[in-house]
Protein backbone atom coordinates (compact mmCIF):
# COMPACT_ATOMS: atom_id res chain seq x y z
CA UNK A 1 0.00 0.00 0.00
CA UNK A 2 0.90 3.50 -0.57
CA UNK A 3 1.96 5.90 1.74
CA UNK A 4 -0.19 8.37 0.18
CA UNK A 5 -3.27 6.24 0.52
CA UNK A 6 -2.52 5.31 4.21
CA UNK A 7 -2.47 9.00 4.80
CA UNK A 8 -6.17 9.89 2.66
CA UNK A 9 -7.06 6.89 4.81
CA UNK A 10 -6.57 8.15 7.99
CA UNK A 11 -8.14 11.63 7.26
CA UNK A 12 -11.20 9.81 6.03
CA UNK A 13 -11.61 8.04 9.64
CA UNK A 14 -11.11 11.36 11.13
CA UNK A 15 -13.24 13.73 9.13
CA UNK A 16 -16.20 12.82 10.97
CA UNK A 17 -14.53 14.30 14.49
CA UNK A 18 -13.25 16.56 12.50
CA UNK A 19 -16.25 18.47 11.13
CA UNK A 20 -18.07 18.59 14.64
CA UNK A 21 -14.61 19.63 16.34
CA UNK A 22 -15.00 22.70 13.59
CA UNK A 23 -19.08 23.09 13.90
CA UNK A 24 -18.78 23.11 18.31
CA UNK A 25 -15.79 24.63 18.76
CA UNK A 26 -13.84 26.04 15.53
CA UNK A 27 -16.80 28.22 14.28
CA UNK A 28 -17.68 29.41 17.59
CA UNK A 29 -14.30 30.48 18.90
CA UNK A 30 -13.71 32.14 15.54
CA UNK A 31 -16.92 33.90 15.92
CA UNK A 32 -16.04 34.38 19.67
CA UNK A 33 -12.91 36.42 17.97
CA UNK A 34 -15.27 38.37 15.60
CA UNK A 35 -17.82 39.39 18.08
CA UNK A 36 -15.02 40.63 20.53
CA UNK A 37 -14.28 43.50 18.26
CA UNK A 38 -18.32 44.64 18.17
CA UNK A 39 -20.85 45.99 20.61
CA UNK A 40 -23.02 43.14 20.00
CA UNK A 41 -25.72 42.27 22.17
CA UNK A 42 -26.90 38.92 23.30
CA UNK A 43 -30.69 39.29 21.66
CA UNK A 44 -31.15 42.10 19.44
CA UNK A 45 -28.34 43.91 17.92
CA UNK A 46 -25.67 42.10 15.66
CA UNK A 47 -23.64 45.64 16.98
CA UNK A 48 -20.97 47.05 15.12
CA UNK A 49 -17.32 47.21 14.81
CA UNK A 50 -15.59 48.65 17.69
CA UNK A 51 -12.16 47.48 17.67
CA UNK A 52 -10.32 47.03 20.69
CA UNK A 53 -12.53 49.40 22.71
CA UNK A 54 -13.58 46.26 24.86
CA UNK A 55 -10.41 44.85 25.29
CA UNK A 56 -9.61 48.41 26.46
CA UNK A 57 -12.49 49.41 28.90
CA UNK A 58 -12.29 46.15 30.29
CA UNK A 59 -8.83 45.54 31.26
CA UNK A 60 -8.46 49.08 32.54
CA UNK A 61 -11.70 48.47 34.57
CA UNK A 62 -11.17 47.80 37.83
CA UNK A 63 -13.16 44.07 38.22
CA UNK A 64 -10.77 42.62 35.74
CA UNK A 65 -7.72 43.51 37.90
CA UNK A 66 -9.67 42.15 41.55
CA UNK A 67 -11.11 38.98 39.75
CA UNK A 68 -7.83 37.63 37.85
CA UNK A 69 -6.03 38.08 41.52
CA UNK A 70 -9.00 36.41 42.97
CA UNK A 71 -8.83 33.42 40.56
CA UNK A 72 -5.31 33.36 40.30
CA UNK A 73 -4.94 32.83 44.21
CA UNK A 74 -7.82 30.29 44.23
CA UNK A 75 -6.30 27.91 41.31
CA UNK A 76 -2.40 28.61 43.63
CA UNK A 77 -3.69 27.49 46.74
CA UNK A 78 -5.83 24.81 45.25
CA UNK A 79 -3.50 23.38 42.87
CA UNK A 80 -0.82 23.17 46.13
CA UNK A 81 -2.44 21.90 48.36
CA UNK A 82 -4.25 19.36 46.10
CA UNK A 83 -0.41 18.24 45.04
CA UNK A 84 0.77 18.22 48.74
CA UNK A 85 -2.30 16.59 50.43
CA UNK A 86 -2.28 14.03 47.00
CA UNK A 87 1.02 12.82 47.59
CA UNK A 88 1.18 12.41 51.02
CA UNK A 89 -1.89 9.85 50.84
CA UNK A 90 -0.48 8.37 47.91
CA UNK A 91 2.75 7.59 50.11
CA UNK A 92 0.28 6.61 53.24
CA UNK A 93 -1.53 3.84 50.54
CA UNK A 94 1.56 2.23 49.24
CA UNK A 95 2.53 1.40 52.48
CA UNK A 96 1.24 -2.02 54.05
CA UNK A 97 -1.07 -1.88 56.38
CA UNK A 98 -5.26 -3.36 57.35
CA UNK A 99 -7.54 -2.25 55.06
CA UNK A 100 -5.39 -0.27 52.72
CA UNK A 101 -7.36 -1.48 49.45
CA UNK A 102 -10.53 -0.09 51.11
CA UNK A 103 -9.28 3.00 51.60
CA UNK A 104 -7.93 3.27 48.28
CA UNK A 105 -11.38 2.15 46.54
CA UNK A 106 -12.90 5.04 49.24
CA UNK A 107 -10.42 7.32 47.63
CA UNK A 108 -12.62 7.40 44.26
CA UNK A 109 -15.54 8.68 45.89
CA UNK A 110 -14.77 12.37 45.86
CA UNK A 111 -13.78 12.35 42.41
CA UNK A 112 -17.07 10.54 41.26
CA UNK A 113 -19.12 12.94 42.91
CA UNK A 114 -20.70 15.21 40.33
CA UNK A 115 -18.91 18.62 41.33
CA UNK A 116 -23.09 20.33 41.58
CA UNK A 117 -23.83 17.52 44.13
CA UNK A 118 -20.01 18.49 46.00
CA UNK A 119 -21.28 22.41 45.76
CA UNK A 120 -24.54 21.60 47.18
CA UNK A 121 -23.11 19.20 50.23
CA UNK A 122 -20.67 22.05 51.20
CA UNK A 123 -23.25 24.77 51.01
CA UNK A 124 -24.99 22.67 53.50
CA UNK A 125 -22.34 22.06 55.85
CA UNK A 126 -21.73 25.72 55.76
CA UNK A 127 -24.72 26.88 56.35
CA UNK A 128 -25.08 29.89 58.91
CA UNK A 129 -28.52 28.62 60.41
CA UNK A 130 -28.60 24.71 60.50
CA UNK A 131 -24.77 23.61 58.91
CA UNK A 132 -23.13 20.98 60.30
CA UNK A 133 -19.84 23.07 60.75
CA UNK A 134 -20.92 25.33 62.97
CA UNK A 135 -22.94 22.65 64.99
CA UNK A 136 -19.24 21.06 65.35
CA UNK A 137 -17.32 23.78 66.10
CA UNK A 138 -19.93 25.25 68.52
CA UNK A 139 -19.98 21.93 70.03
CA UNK A 140 -16.07 21.49 69.86
CA UNK A 141 -16.32 24.52 71.68
CA UNK A 142 -13.42 26.59 69.41
CA UNK A 143 -16.36 29.28 68.18
CA UNK A 144 -18.53 30.59 70.34
CA UNK A 145 -21.53 31.75 67.57
CA UNK A 146 -22.95 30.80 64.24
CA UNK A 147 -20.82 32.28 61.38
CA UNK A 148 -22.02 32.38 57.92
CA UNK A 149 -19.25 30.99 56.55
CA UNK A 150 -20.16 31.56 52.89
CA UNK A 151 -21.57 35.26 53.42
CA UNK A 152 -18.94 36.89 54.67
CA UNK A 153 -16.14 38.00 52.66
CA UNK A 154 -13.13 37.19 54.89
CA UNK A 155 -14.27 33.49 55.10
CA UNK A 156 -16.12 32.65 51.55
CA UNK A 157 -13.17 32.05 49.31
CA UNK A 158 -11.11 29.66 52.33
CA UNK A 159 -14.68 27.72 52.42
CA UNK A 160 -14.48 27.31 48.59
CA UNK A 161 -11.03 26.01 48.34
CA UNK A 162 -11.95 23.70 51.02
CA UNK A 163 -14.86 22.33 49.33
CA UNK A 164 -12.53 22.10 46.03
CA UNK A 165 -9.65 20.50 47.98
CA UNK A 166 -11.54 17.85 49.14
CA UNK A 167 -13.14 16.72 45.95
CA UNK A 168 -9.70 17.01 43.89
CA UNK A 169 -7.37 15.98 46.20
CA UNK A 170 -7.88 12.32 45.92
CA UNK A 171 -8.05 12.45 42.09
CA UNK A 172 -3.92 13.47 42.34
CA UNK A 173 -3.71 10.76 45.43
CA UNK A 174 -4.66 8.04 43.03
CA UNK A 175 -2.61 9.64 39.08
CA UNK A 176 0.31 9.41 42.23
CA UNK A 177 0.02 6.45 43.45
CA UNK A 178 -0.14 4.79 40.48
CA UNK A 179 3.03 6.32 39.68
CA UNK A 180 4.42 4.89 42.79
CA UNK A 181 3.62 1.46 42.10
CA UNK A 182 5.77 1.47 38.94
CA UNK A 183 8.89 2.69 40.90
CA UNK A 184 10.74 -0.94 40.63
CA UNK A 185 11.18 -2.96 43.95
CA UNK A 186 14.92 -3.82 43.22
CA UNK A 187 15.72 0.10 42.92
CA UNK A 188 13.80 0.70 45.92
CA UNK A 189 16.00 -2.86 47.58
CA UNK A 190 19.78 -1.54 46.37
CA UNK A 191 18.74 2.31 48.07
CA UNK A 192 18.62 0.26 51.34
CA UNK A 193 21.32 -1.38 50.08
CA UNK A 194 23.27 1.35 49.85
CA UNK A 195 22.35 2.94 53.34
CA UNK A 196 19.97 5.72 51.81
CA UNK A 197 17.18 7.01 54.24
CA UNK A 198 13.97 7.79 54.22
CA UNK A 199 14.19 11.55 52.88
CA UNK A 200 17.12 10.63 50.42
CA UNK A 201 15.10 7.90 49.17
CA UNK A 202 11.78 9.78 48.48
CA UNK A 203 14.23 12.61 46.77
CA UNK A 204 16.71 10.35 44.18
CA UNK A 205 14.89 7.07 43.92
CA UNK A 206 10.81 7.79 44.11
CA UNK A 207 10.38 11.30 43.28
CA UNK A 208 11.81 10.79 39.55
CA UNK A 209 9.09 8.18 39.12
CA UNK A 210 6.36 10.72 40.31
CA UNK A 211 7.66 13.91 38.62
CA UNK A 212 6.31 13.22 34.86
CA UNK A 213 2.81 12.29 35.89
CA UNK A 214 2.82 15.07 38.74
CA UNK A 215 3.50 17.29 36.22
CA UNK A 216 0.95 16.28 33.92
CA UNK A 217 -1.85 16.14 37.27
CA UNK A 218 -0.69 19.71 37.86
CA UNK A 219 -1.01 20.96 34.39
CA UNK A 220 -4.54 19.70 34.42
CA UNK A 221 -5.71 20.60 37.48
CA UNK A 222 -4.44 24.39 36.41
CA UNK A 223 -6.10 24.57 33.72
CA UNK A 224 -9.16 23.31 35.45
CA UNK A 225 -8.92 25.54 38.53
CA UNK A 226 -8.52 28.76 36.00
CA UNK A 227 -11.46 27.91 34.04
CA UNK A 228 -13.50 26.90 37.67
CA UNK A 229 -17.17 27.98 37.14
CA UNK A 230 -19.46 25.44 38.43
CA UNK A 231 -18.75 24.90 42.09
CA UNK A 232 -18.27 28.56 42.49
CA UNK A 233 -21.54 29.36 41.18
CA UNK A 234 -23.58 27.35 43.47
CA UNK A 235 -21.99 27.77 46.67
CA UNK A 236 -21.39 31.78 46.51
CA UNK A 237 -22.28 32.84 42.39
CA UNK A 238 -18.97 35.05 43.15
CA UNK A 239 -20.51 36.81 46.13
CA UNK A 240 -20.53 37.93 48.72
CA UNK A 241 -19.20 41.89 47.49
CA UNK A 242 -17.42 40.41 44.72
CA UNK A 243 -14.86 38.49 46.79
CA UNK A 244 -15.38 35.04 45.35
CA UNK A 245 -15.76 35.82 41.48
CA UNK A 246 -13.46 33.86 39.05
CA UNK A 247 -12.82 34.86 35.36
CA UNK A 248 -15.49 32.47 34.41
CA UNK A 249 -17.84 33.80 37.01
CA UNK A 250 -17.27 37.36 35.79
CA UNK A 251 -17.41 36.33 32.05
CA UNK A 252 -20.83 34.79 32.72
CA UNK A 253 -22.44 38.07 34.07
CA UNK A 254 -20.92 40.49 31.16
CA UNK A 255 -22.39 38.04 28.35
CA UNK A 256 -25.23 36.81 30.17
CA UNK A 257 -26.76 38.84 33.03
CA UNK A 258 -25.76 42.27 31.63
CA UNK A 259 -26.22 40.37 27.80
CA UNK A 260 -23.27 42.27 26.76
CA UNK A 261 -22.26 39.75 24.18
CA UNK A 262 -19.61 42.05 22.56
CA UNK A 263 -17.52 42.43 25.54
CA UNK A 264 -17.84 39.25 27.30
CA UNK A 265 -16.34 37.67 24.06
CA UNK A 266 -13.51 39.70 24.44
CA UNK A 267 -13.07 39.00 28.39
CA UNK A 268 -13.74 35.12 27.27
CA UNK A 269 -10.64 35.55 25.05
CA UNK A 270 -8.67 37.25 27.26
CA UNK A 271 -9.33 34.31 29.81
CA UNK A 272 -8.10 31.68 27.13
CA UNK A 273 -4.88 33.33 26.33
CA UNK A 274 -3.80 33.42 29.97
CA UNK A 275 -4.69 29.92 29.99
CA UNK A 276 -2.56 29.14 26.56
CA UNK A 277 0.15 31.07 28.19
CA UNK A 278 0.22 28.75 31.66
CA UNK A 279 -0.14 25.80 29.27
CA UNK A 280 2.98 26.57 27.04
CA UNK A 281 5.07 27.35 30.20
CA UNK A 282 3.88 24.30 31.88
CA UNK A 283 4.38 22.36 28.60
CA UNK A 284 8.00 23.53 28.46
CA UNK A 285 8.79 22.70 31.91
CA UNK A 286 7.22 19.11 31.54
CA UNK A 287 9.06 18.09 28.74
CA UNK A 288 12.74 19.74 30.88
CA UNK A 289 11.67 17.75 34.35
CA UNK A 290 10.40 14.40 31.81
CA UNK A 291 13.90 15.17 30.55
CA UNK A 292 16.03 15.12 33.92
CA UNK A 293 14.22 12.29 35.42
CA UNK A 294 14.55 10.34 32.71
CA UNK B 1 12.67 -5.32 53.46
CA UNK B 2 12.23 -2.43 56.07
CA UNK B 3 11.58 -3.62 59.61
CA UNK B 4 8.61 -1.38 60.85
CA UNK B 5 9.15 -0.27 64.16
CA UNK B 6 5.79 -0.04 66.20
CA UNK B 7 5.98 3.57 66.44
CA UNK B 8 5.64 4.01 62.25
CA UNK B 9 3.17 1.43 62.29
CA UNK B 10 0.85 3.00 65.21
CA UNK B 11 1.52 6.83 62.79
CA UNK B 12 0.18 4.68 59.62
CA UNK B 13 -2.76 3.84 61.31
CA UNK B 14 -3.34 6.73 62.63
CA UNK B 15 -3.29 8.48 59.27
CA UNK B 16 -4.91 5.98 57.29
CA UNK B 17 -8.11 6.42 60.08
CA UNK B 18 -7.60 9.85 59.74
CA UNK B 19 -7.71 9.74 55.82
CA UNK B 20 -10.78 7.91 55.89
CA UNK B 21 -12.53 10.08 58.25
CA UNK B 22 -11.66 12.96 55.88
CA UNK B 23 -13.36 11.35 52.28
CA UNK B 24 -16.26 9.58 54.73
CA UNK B 25 -17.61 12.24 57.28
CA UNK B 26 -18.89 14.83 54.36
CA UNK B 27 -20.63 11.91 52.33
CA UNK B 28 -22.02 10.19 55.41
CA UNK B 29 -23.69 13.89 56.44
CA UNK B 30 -24.92 14.14 53.03
CA UNK B 31 -26.80 11.16 53.72
CA UNK B 32 -27.79 11.53 56.95
CA UNK B 33 -29.35 14.44 56.26
CA UNK B 34 -31.80 12.89 53.62
CA UNK B 35 -33.21 10.47 56.23
CA UNK B 36 -33.73 13.11 58.73
CA UNK B 37 -36.23 14.56 59.70
CA UNK B 38 -36.54 18.28 59.10
CA UNK B 39 -36.99 18.83 62.88
CA UNK B 40 -33.35 17.05 63.23
CA UNK B 41 -31.71 19.11 60.93
CA UNK B 42 -33.01 22.53 62.33
CA UNK B 43 -32.28 21.05 66.21
CA UNK B 44 -29.38 23.74 68.05
CA UNK B 45 -27.24 21.45 69.12
CA UNK B 46 -28.03 19.72 65.78
CA UNK B 47 -29.05 16.05 66.21
CA UNK B 48 -25.85 13.76 64.37
CA UNK B 49 -27.94 10.69 63.44
CA UNK B 50 -31.90 10.85 63.32
CA UNK B 51 -34.08 9.10 66.34
CA UNK B 52 -36.34 7.71 63.33
CA UNK B 53 -35.33 7.10 60.00
CA UNK B 54 -37.07 9.01 57.33
CA UNK B 55 -36.87 7.42 53.89
CA UNK B 56 -39.71 9.33 52.61
CA UNK B 57 -38.01 12.12 50.92
CA UNK B 58 -36.86 9.56 48.35
CA UNK B 59 -40.45 8.25 47.17
CA UNK B 60 -41.16 11.76 47.09
CA UNK B 61 -38.47 12.70 44.11
CA UNK B 62 -38.99 9.56 42.47
CA UNK B 63 -42.48 10.01 42.26
CA UNK B 64 -44.25 10.89 38.80
CA UNK B 65 -46.81 12.55 40.19
CA UNK B 66 -47.93 15.86 38.15
CA UNK B 67 -46.89 19.04 39.16
CA UNK B 68 -44.84 17.39 42.28
CA UNK B 69 -41.18 17.91 43.04
CA UNK B 70 -40.48 14.28 42.24
CA UNK B 71 -42.47 15.31 38.54
CA UNK B 72 -39.36 18.07 38.01
CA UNK B 73 -36.53 15.83 39.47
CA UNK B 74 -37.75 12.66 37.55
CA UNK B 75 -37.98 14.44 34.43
CA UNK B 76 -34.28 16.39 35.15
CA UNK B 77 -32.82 12.62 35.80
CA UNK B 78 -34.05 11.43 32.58
CA UNK B 79 -32.88 14.48 30.42
CA UNK B 80 -29.69 13.83 32.00
CA UNK B 81 -29.73 10.12 31.19
CA UNK B 82 -30.55 10.74 27.41
CA UNK B 83 -28.07 13.71 27.16
CA UNK B 84 -25.14 12.19 28.65
CA UNK B 85 -25.89 8.41 26.53
CA UNK B 86 -26.98 10.55 23.38
CA UNK B 87 -23.30 12.25 23.69
CA UNK B 88 -21.79 9.73 24.74
CA UNK B 89 -22.74 7.23 21.92
CA UNK B 90 -21.58 9.86 19.60
CA UNK B 91 -18.37 10.62 21.13
CA UNK B 92 -17.18 6.97 20.91
CA UNK B 93 -18.60 6.88 17.50
CA UNK B 94 -16.59 9.57 16.51
CA UNK B 95 -13.28 8.80 18.62
CA UNK B 96 -13.26 4.75 17.41
CA UNK B 97 -12.01 5.65 14.00
CA UNK B 98 -10.32 8.89 14.73
CA UNK B 99 -8.14 6.91 17.98
CA UNK B 100 -6.93 4.23 15.41
CA UNK B 101 -6.07 6.46 12.35
CA UNK B 102 -3.71 8.65 14.49
CA UNK B 103 -2.78 5.69 16.13
CA UNK B 104 -1.88 3.88 12.88
CA UNK B 105 -0.46 6.77 11.25
CA UNK B 106 1.44 9.65 13.48
CA UNK B 107 1.56 12.00 10.32
CA UNK B 108 -1.72 13.20 11.26
CA UNK B 109 -1.36 13.01 14.84
CA UNK B 110 -0.64 16.81 14.93
CA UNK B 111 -4.88 17.11 14.24
CA UNK B 112 -5.26 15.23 17.40
CA UNK B 113 -3.18 17.22 19.70
CA UNK B 114 -4.99 20.15 18.12
CA UNK B 115 -8.40 18.73 19.09
CA UNK B 116 -6.70 17.97 22.85
CA UNK B 117 -5.44 21.53 22.66
CA UNK B 118 -9.09 22.71 22.54
CA UNK B 119 -9.33 21.07 26.82
CA UNK B 120 -7.86 24.76 27.11
CA UNK B 121 -10.97 26.87 26.10
CA UNK B 122 -13.09 27.70 28.86
CA UNK B 123 -16.49 27.16 27.71
CA UNK B 124 -17.14 30.72 27.90
CA UNK B 125 -15.15 31.17 25.18
CA UNK B 126 -17.58 29.08 23.19
CA UNK B 127 -20.81 30.27 24.76
CA UNK B 128 -22.17 33.17 23.48
CA UNK B 129 -22.28 31.71 19.40
CA UNK B 130 -22.99 28.29 20.81
CA UNK B 131 -26.05 30.28 22.46
CA UNK B 132 -26.96 31.73 19.32
CA UNK B 133 -26.68 29.17 17.02
CA UNK B 134 -29.10 27.34 19.46
CA UNK B 135 -31.39 29.73 19.32
CA UNK B 136 -31.24 30.45 15.95
CA UNK B 137 -32.47 26.29 14.99
CA UNK B 138 -34.51 26.26 17.40
CA UNK B 139 -32.54 23.85 19.88
CA UNK B 140 -32.40 25.85 22.66
CA UNK B 141 -34.00 24.13 26.06
CA UNK B 142 -33.68 20.90 23.57
CA UNK B 143 -32.25 17.61 24.73
CA UNK B 144 -30.72 16.83 21.21
CA UNK B 145 -29.00 20.82 21.49
CA UNK B 146 -27.32 20.37 24.25
CA UNK B 147 -25.61 16.70 23.47
CA UNK B 148 -24.74 18.03 20.29
CA UNK B 149 -23.35 20.68 22.59
CA UNK B 150 -21.67 18.27 25.10
CA UNK B 151 -19.46 17.12 21.87
CA UNK B 152 -17.48 19.62 22.79
CA UNK B 153 -16.40 18.07 25.77
CA UNK B 154 -16.78 14.67 25.61
CA UNK B 155 -15.60 13.36 21.71
CA UNK B 156 -11.69 15.09 22.19
CA UNK B 157 -11.44 13.40 25.29
CA UNK B 158 -13.00 9.86 24.29
CA UNK B 159 -10.84 10.52 21.26
CA UNK B 160 -7.21 10.84 23.45
CA UNK B 161 -8.19 7.46 25.56
CA UNK B 162 -8.99 5.56 22.27
CA UNK B 163 -6.05 6.50 20.39
CA UNK B 164 -3.84 5.45 23.52
CA UNK B 165 -5.94 2.45 23.67
CA UNK B 166 -5.15 1.40 20.37
CA UNK B 167 -1.61 2.35 21.26
CA UNK B 168 -1.33 -0.43 23.10
CA UNK B 169 -2.67 -3.30 20.77
CA UNK B 170 0.36 -4.37 18.23
CA UNK B 171 -0.32 -3.42 14.99
CA UNK B 172 1.92 -6.78 14.04
CA UNK B 173 -1.34 -8.77 15.21
CA UNK B 174 -3.33 -6.18 12.42
CA UNK B 175 -0.24 -7.02 9.69
CA UNK B 176 -0.26 -10.80 10.24
CA UNK B 177 -3.96 -10.90 9.13
CA UNK B 178 -3.84 -8.59 6.29
CA UNK B 179 -0.97 -10.79 5.04
CA UNK B 180 -3.14 -13.91 6.11
CA UNK B 181 -5.42 -12.90 3.52
CA UNK B 182 -7.94 -10.39 5.27
CA UNK B 183 -9.07 -6.80 4.53
CA UNK B 184 -8.33 -4.18 6.44
CA UNK B 185 -12.12 -3.57 7.27
CA UNK B 186 -12.75 -7.65 8.35
CA UNK B 187 -8.81 -6.96 10.13
CA UNK B 188 -10.48 -4.15 12.51
CA UNK B 189 -13.56 -5.83 12.68
CA UNK B 190 -12.21 -9.34 13.39
CA UNK B 191 -9.00 -8.66 15.50
CA UNK B 192 -8.65 -5.11 16.53
CA UNK B 193 -12.16 -3.72 18.27
CA UNK B 194 -12.59 -6.70 19.97
CA UNK B 195 -9.00 -6.32 21.65
CA UNK B 196 -10.17 -2.53 22.11
CA UNK B 197 -13.27 -3.45 23.53
CA UNK B 198 -12.06 -2.28 27.13
CA UNK B 199 -10.61 0.62 26.17
CA UNK B 200 -14.03 1.96 23.99
CA UNK B 201 -15.80 0.58 27.44
CA UNK B 202 -13.70 2.99 29.87
CA UNK B 203 -13.51 5.96 27.45
CA UNK B 204 -17.76 5.37 27.60
CA UNK B 205 -17.63 5.44 31.08
CA UNK B 206 -15.49 8.33 31.15
CA UNK B 207 -17.70 10.18 28.59
CA UNK B 208 -20.54 9.51 30.16
CA UNK B 209 -19.75 10.40 34.04
CA UNK B 210 -18.56 14.22 32.02
CA UNK B 211 -21.55 14.33 30.63
CA UNK B 212 -23.28 13.51 33.65
CA UNK B 213 -21.64 16.20 35.78
CA UNK B 214 -21.90 18.88 33.60
CA UNK B 215 -23.26 22.00 34.46
CA UNK B 216 -22.13 25.13 32.72
CA UNK B 217 -24.02 24.63 29.61
CA UNK B 218 -26.94 22.92 30.93
CA UNK B 219 -27.58 26.18 33.45
CA UNK B 220 -27.04 28.40 30.02
CA UNK B 221 -28.92 26.63 27.47
CA UNK B 222 -31.80 24.65 29.32
CA UNK B 223 -34.82 26.35 30.82
CA UNK B 224 -37.59 24.06 31.96
CA UNK B 225 -38.49 20.04 32.36
CA UNK B 226 -38.06 19.45 28.87
CA UNK B 227 -34.12 19.47 28.74
CA UNK B 228 -33.17 20.93 32.43
CA UNK B 229 -30.44 18.13 33.33
CA UNK B 230 -29.77 16.83 37.10
CA UNK B 231 -27.12 19.25 37.84
CA UNK B 232 -28.87 22.17 36.84
CA UNK B 233 -32.17 21.01 38.91
CA UNK B 234 -29.89 20.12 41.79
CA UNK B 235 -28.61 23.85 41.48
CA UNK B 236 -31.88 25.45 41.43
CA UNK B 237 -32.95 23.65 44.54
CA UNK B 238 -29.74 24.67 46.70
CA UNK B 239 -30.02 28.31 45.48
CA UNK B 240 -33.89 28.34 45.39
CA UNK B 241 -36.08 28.60 48.56
CA UNK B 242 -36.41 25.08 49.58
CA UNK B 243 -36.82 24.90 53.77
CA UNK B 244 -36.49 21.09 53.98
CA UNK B 245 -32.02 21.01 53.58
CA UNK B 246 -32.89 17.03 53.27
CA UNK B 247 -35.01 17.37 50.55
CA UNK B 248 -31.88 19.00 48.52
CA UNK B 249 -29.58 16.65 50.10
CA UNK B 250 -31.77 13.64 49.17
CA UNK B 251 -31.42 14.85 45.23
CA UNK B 252 -27.94 14.95 46.06
CA UNK B 253 -27.30 11.59 46.92
CA UNK B 254 -29.52 10.42 43.89
CA UNK B 255 -27.60 12.26 41.41
CA UNK B 256 -24.54 10.94 43.30
CA UNK B 257 -25.31 7.01 42.86
CA UNK B 258 -25.09 6.14 39.35
CA UNK B 259 -21.49 7.94 39.03
CA UNK B 260 -20.10 6.46 42.60
CA UNK B 261 -21.27 3.08 41.64
CA UNK B 262 -19.76 3.23 38.39
CA UNK B 263 -16.40 4.62 40.35
CA UNK B 264 -16.50 1.73 42.56
CA UNK B 265 -17.59 -1.02 40.24
CA UNK B 266 -14.70 0.33 37.38
CA UNK B 267 -12.58 1.07 40.03
CA UNK B 268 -9.30 -0.88 38.15
CA UNK B 269 -10.41 0.65 34.54
CA UNK B 270 -11.26 4.03 35.88
CA UNK B 271 -7.29 4.32 37.43
CA UNK B 272 -5.46 3.01 34.46
CA UNK B 273 -7.85 5.63 32.24
CA UNK B 274 -7.13 8.07 34.37
CA UNK B 275 -3.20 7.69 34.04
CA UNK B 276 -2.92 6.31 30.82
CA UNK B 277 -5.20 9.13 29.37
CA UNK B 278 -4.46 11.65 31.86
CA UNK B 279 -6.84 13.46 34.01
CA UNK B 280 -10.80 14.00 33.85
CA UNK B 281 -11.46 17.24 32.11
Amino acid sequence: MSGTWITTRAWLLMLPLLIVMVAVIGWPLADTVQLSFTDARLVGTSGSYVGFDNYVRLVSGNAFGRTLFTTTFFALVVVTTEMVFGVLAALLLNQQFRGRTLLRALMILPWALPTVVNATLWRLIYNPEYGALNAALTQLGLISGYRSWLGEPGTALAALIVADCWKNFPLVALIALAALQAVPRDVVAASFVDGAGAFARFRFVTLPYLAGPLMVALVLRTIEAFKVFDIIWVMTRGGPANSTRTMSILVYQEAFSFQRAGSGASLALIVTLIITVLAVAYGTMVKKVAGSAA
Amino acid sequence: MERQNPLFRLFLHVAALLLAAVILAPLLWLFVMSISPAADLAAKPLRWWPATMDFSRYATLLSTLENSAGAAFTASLRNSLMVAGMATVAAVALAVPAGWAVSRTPSVGWSLSLVIATYMLPPVALAVPLYMALAKFGLLNNVFGLALVYLTILAPFTTWLMKSGFDGIPREIEQAAVIDGASLWQTLRIITLPLAMPVVATSALFAFLLGWDEFFYALLFTSDQRAKTLTVAIADLAGGRVSDYGLIATAGVLAALPPVLIGLVMQRALISGLTAGGVKG
